[in-house]
Formats: structure tokens, sequence, C-alpha cells
């Protein structure tokens, strides 16, 4: 190592010091409030979480309401129990997956340069993302309640409900990694968004979410039962309506620590190595 | 136009590069490159599309990890110490590497968070740089409805926030039309002065004459040329000479006698009339004291005399022996990204 008269400027304590969590903290917060600034620039970026609860609410209950709900041995009003907490891990779904597109489109300019060329913790811009796609989560989660209640949701316990939305989060957030993974690597968001909807599509609809899973055949029925949408809108459902729910808890549990664990040093990874 | 290298040898090495490797593939974007910046002066990276200029900044950046070589910027190393390494620099790239989406204040508010600043040192940072580079009026603004110009100065200003002591300009005025190139030329003159050390990458002679004391000539991943400016003008070889007649008159007589010399193997004289001189090249003093003399025998009296050295394109032409290579002429906007 040759030597040098420089000393770096701006050197706050030790330079070789790694970056302490208040580092960290103060890094990710930096940057949660550039993505809710962009929010405030362009509202129309809400319109996914704003929406998309109410429009999917309504439709689900009055198209498939009555005809599921005579199934399930009630009517319509036994179906807005057995969705509602289904919709909730679809919702989380929906929108961890805008973080993938909206990663990709970060990387069509040239601010992740700037980004990767500071001494920030590199999983900084990654963390900031999922907290502010916790936020979008947590407010198209509000409106999807109040949209159910609306039509008839009864909510009877409200611990419960609470559980099921912090679970929801969680699964969320594992799921975000593999998105940020998809958005780090794939050409444009467009790929990104349609490549989401190829693996979305089948595990929402192959799942306990939106109907329940006796009626569908055996080989469908082998793919939901593994289905950590299932174990997560099952879970959902147990919190908030009552019933049988420690097994599907600790799946849906599993699966997120896991899918955490393996995704994000992948996703933090490609971020700093992406050329 | 004659230029004094700014203090040679004075400071110790802002960069240092040895043998740096980067290869894609087939693609050598880097094939053995060394490289070296003085402390407190401008080298200028010369090179055609596809040279490697901007791969290497994005090694020296920290952002491509080479395949083999050293480099320390600031006293650090690119591979083993980039956290250190990244507080010592700003890099602005071809483009601007700024979020459109905010304004400039919170653009640059958001860097200075990211520096480790206190929200009122990085209001405060901010502030003084939108005031120091003309945006204090455009500050409210986002940056998506700045000028090219404005994106640029916004970039170079979060570039500035860590006060970084070598700063790297990849291309930055590729894409800008003349007007507002000579502004960022003049801003980057400017945190010269205040002894900053720059890594310029360019492919314009013009540029690198402008802002550089020193110059690496890259092609094809390799280092073709290096030295002071004006030596390597000089080891291209060829000065050109301009000799005013004290009588106006005698402007074409003047350029008849320079062309009876007959001086061997080179183009005949050209007259500029605009500025009352007749121009010839010259391959060797002996020759200059040979025109000297006919000139005189004449009878013609010399106004003025003076020799010019060889402009930057015809450098590079002679080293590298390309013509068309370099589009030196077109501008393109999208070039390079990622070798």
């Amino acid at each position: 190592m040759s030597t040098t008269t420089l000393t770096p400027p701006l050197a706050k304590g030790d330079a070789d010091a790694r970056i302490g969590l208040r580092g960290h903290v103060r890094h990710t917060s930096a940057l949660v409030r550039r993505n809710l600034l962009w929010i405030r620039q362009d509202p129309e970026s809400m319109f996914d979480a704003v929406l998309m609860p109410i429009v999917f609410t309504l439709l689900f209950v009055y198209v498939f309401g009555g005809s599921i709900g005579q199934a399930l041995g009630g009517g319509q009003d036994q179906y807005v129990q057995y969705v509602v907490p289904g919709m909730m891990a679809m919702m989380s779904m929906n929108i961890a997956m805008a973080v993938g597109t909206g990663f990709n489109q970060d990387f069509q300019t040239g601010i992740m340069d700037r980004f990767r060329t500071l001494p920030i913790g590199q999983g900084s811009v990654l963390f900031a993302k999922i907290v502010v796609e916790l936020m979008r989560m947590l407010i198209a989660t509000t409106i999807m309640m109040i949209v159910g209640v609306l039509v008839g949701f009864d909510i009877t316990n409200w611990g419960g409900l609470i559980a099921a939305v912090a679970l929801s989060a969680l699964f969320g957030s594992s799921i975000m990694w593999i998105f940020l993974v998809l958005g780090v690597t794939m050409k444009s968001a467009q790929s990104v968004q349609a490549m989401g909807f190829l693996v979305l599509m089948p595990l929402q609809f192959g799942s306990s979410i939106f109907a329940p899973t006796q009626s569908m055949p055996g080989w469908l029925q082998a793919f939901t039962d593994y289905n950590p949408l299932s174990s997560l809108a099952d879970s959902a459902r147990g919190l908030m309506v009552g019933g049988p729910v420690a097994h599907d808890v600790w799946v849906t549990v599993g699966w997120s620590v896991v899918l955490t664990l393996v995704m994000a040093p992948i996703a933090i990874h490609k971020f700093r190595t992406k050329s | 136009m004659t230029r004094i290298d700014k203090n040679p040898g004075s400071a110790g090495s802002a960069v240092t590069v040895r043998g740096l490797v980067k290869h894609y593939g087939e693609t050598k974007a880097l094939d053995g490159v060394d490289v070296d910046v003085r402390e407190g002066t401008v080298l200028g990276v010369l090179g055609p599309n596809g040279a490697g200029k901007t791969t290497l900044v994005r090694c020296l950046s920290t952002l491509v990890k080479p395949d083999a070589g050293t480099a320390v910027v600031a006293g650090y190393d690119v591979v083993r110490q980039p956290r250190q390494l990244r507080r010592a620099i700003g890099l602005t790239g071809q483009y601007a590497a700024v979020d459109e989406k905010l304004s400039g204040r919170e653009n640059l508010y958001m860097i200075g968070r990211l520096l480790d600043l206190s929200r009122k040192e990085a209001r405060a940072r901010a502030d003084g740089l939108l005031e120091r580079f003309s945006l204090t009026e455009a500050a409210k603004r986002p940056a998506s409805t700045y000028s090219g110009g404005m994106r640029r100065r916004l970039d170079l200003a979060a570039s500035m926030i860590g006060s970084p002591a070598v700063l790297y300009l990849d291309e930055p005025t590729t894409g800008l039309d003349p007007r507002t190139r000579n502004e960022v030329w003049a801003e980057v003159k400017r945190m010269v002065g205040d002894g900053v050390t720059v890594l310029l990458t360019t492919q314009y002679m013009e540029e690198a004459e402008q802002l550089a004391s020193e110059l690496t000539v890259i092609d094809r991943g390799k280092v073709i040329a290096k030295g002071g400016i004006e030596e390597l003008k000089a080891k291209v070889g060829g000065r050109t000479l301009r000799i005013r007649p004290a009588d106006p008159l005698e402007l074409s007589p003047l350029a008849d006698a320079l062309d009876d010399l007959g001086l061997t193997g080179i183009a005949t004289s050209t007259v500029d009339t605009e500025t009352g001189t007749v121009l010839v090249p010259i391959l060797s003093d002996e020759q200059l004291t040979a025109v000297v003399g006919a000139v005189t025998a004449r009878g013609i009296t010399i106004g003025s005399i003076g020799t010019e050295l060889p402009s930057l394109d015809e450098v590079f032409l002679s080293i590298t022996g390309q013509k068309a290579s370099a589009p030196q002429e077109v501008r393109p906007e999208l070039e390079e990204v990622a070798v």
C-alpha cells in the first residue's frame, strides 16, 4: 500500500469502523424519506395501494360471494368472513411485487451508482425500499379492512387481527427480497412486473385465499397444501375469525425466515456487484 | 496557446493504478492500465468510445471489481478498503446521478444525511452548494424540471457534499450543448482551484486541453501515451510557425517566400488574413532558423513570430494511427455505459 499525505475529509470517528446500527438507521431513514417524497411528488403511485383493496374486495364479495358462500353452507355473509382474511394475504403479495419494479426503475438512472459509491451500509437502499412498501402494505390493509367491514365483515378478535396483519407483513417482506432480486437482475421494470404476475397468479389462485381447497382436484390440493400463501391465508383466517392456527402460523413464519435468510444476502450481493 | 503545468512534482500521488485488468468475457475493457494522478492536479484520460475509460472510473469508485492489478485512491485500496475509499471520492458520470423526482435541495440534503452529516449540517451544506452552483432559485423544483446543464451542476454539487479529496468526472460534458459545456468547465475549474484532485475522462481534445494538466491516452484497454499535455504534443513532433509581417501588405510576399523555401515534406504555408499572419509547419529548430533567414533575405520585416503546438486531435491521430474510431465531431447522447 502506498502512503500518501491525504486524509479523507468528513471522517467522523474512525474511518475504519464498521457502520454501526445508528448509522444504518440514519442511512435507511434518509432513503425512506426519499421514497416518501416520491409519493408526495407522484401521488398516482399510491393508486394500487388505495384502489386495489377496494376493487378486489368488492369484486370477490359480490361476484363469488353468493355461490361460494352457499357451498360453505351459508351465503354471502359467510364468504365475507372467509375471503377478507384471504384478501389480506393477497394484498401483501401484490404490494410486495411493486418493490421490484420500483427498484428496477432506480437502476435506469444514475442514482444507484451514486448510492453505491457512498460510504453507507449497502443494505440500506434495500431496507428503505422494504420499509416504504410495508407502510404501503399497512395502508392497503387498512383500506381493505374498512371495505371489508362495510360489506359485512365482523371483527371479533382485535388482537388476532393485529397478529394477522403482522404475519402478513412478515411474510410480505420476505417475498419482497425475491422481488428485489428480480428487480436488480431483470432488464426492465416491465419484465419484473410480467415475471411477478406469472409467479404470483398461480400462487394466489392455487391457494386457499379465495376458496376452500376441498373441492379442488387431488393434484391441485397437493400443491395448495404446500403453498405458503395457503398457510398465510389460513393463519390470518384462524387469527381473525377463529379456528386452529398454530400449525399454519409456524409454517408461515418458517417460510418467511427461510426466504429472508436465502434471498436477502443474494439481493444485497447482486445490488453491490451489478455492473 | 501555451499553458504552464500546474506545479509539477510538488505533490504526492492521489491516485495510483498499477496493471489494472478488467475483462468482460472476450472484451478486454482494461488490459493492464497504469495511471497516476498527482494530488491537486487534473489528469485527463483520453480515448475513443469503448477505450475503457468508464470501466476505469467504475473500478476506481468501487462499482466494479478489477480482475487483477492494484488501485490506491487517497491512500485506500479499492478492493480491500472500499468503505474508507468511498468517503474520499466523488463521482459525476455521464448520466446525472440525481433523483429526478426530488428537488435540488432534497437531493443534496439526502446525500448529506447519507454522509453522516447532522440534519442541520446537511441543510446548511445543501444551501451552500445550491448557492455556489447557482441553483438557489430552482432549489425547490423537482430535478426533472431542470435543464441539462442545471442537472449536471446539481450532480457536481452532489459529488462535492462530502468534500472529496478525489473527484472523478466521467465524460462530464457528453450530451451538453457548447454553452452548457462551458458552464460545466467553469465549475470544474473552480473546484480544481479549491484543491480537489480530478480524474477526468473525455473523448474531446478540447476538454482535456481546457481542464487537464496531464494526459493519459488509452485505447482498447491499454495506455498508449502519457505525459504533460505540452510534452505529449512535442513528442508527436511538428510545430506550426506563425509569422506576422510588420507591414500587412507584405502578407502574400511572405507566404510566397515560405513556399519557395520548400521545407521538405511539409505542406505549404497558409495565410490567415483575419490575424494578418502566415502559418507554416516546421519539424525542427534548423527549419525555424532557415525560415527566419529566408524571410530576412527577402527584406521582409517580421512584426512578431511564434510557434504553436498541434491540436490534441492531431496528437491522438498520430499516436493511435486511427482516424475514425473516435467520433470527435459527433457528441453522442448515450455511450459506453457499461462496457
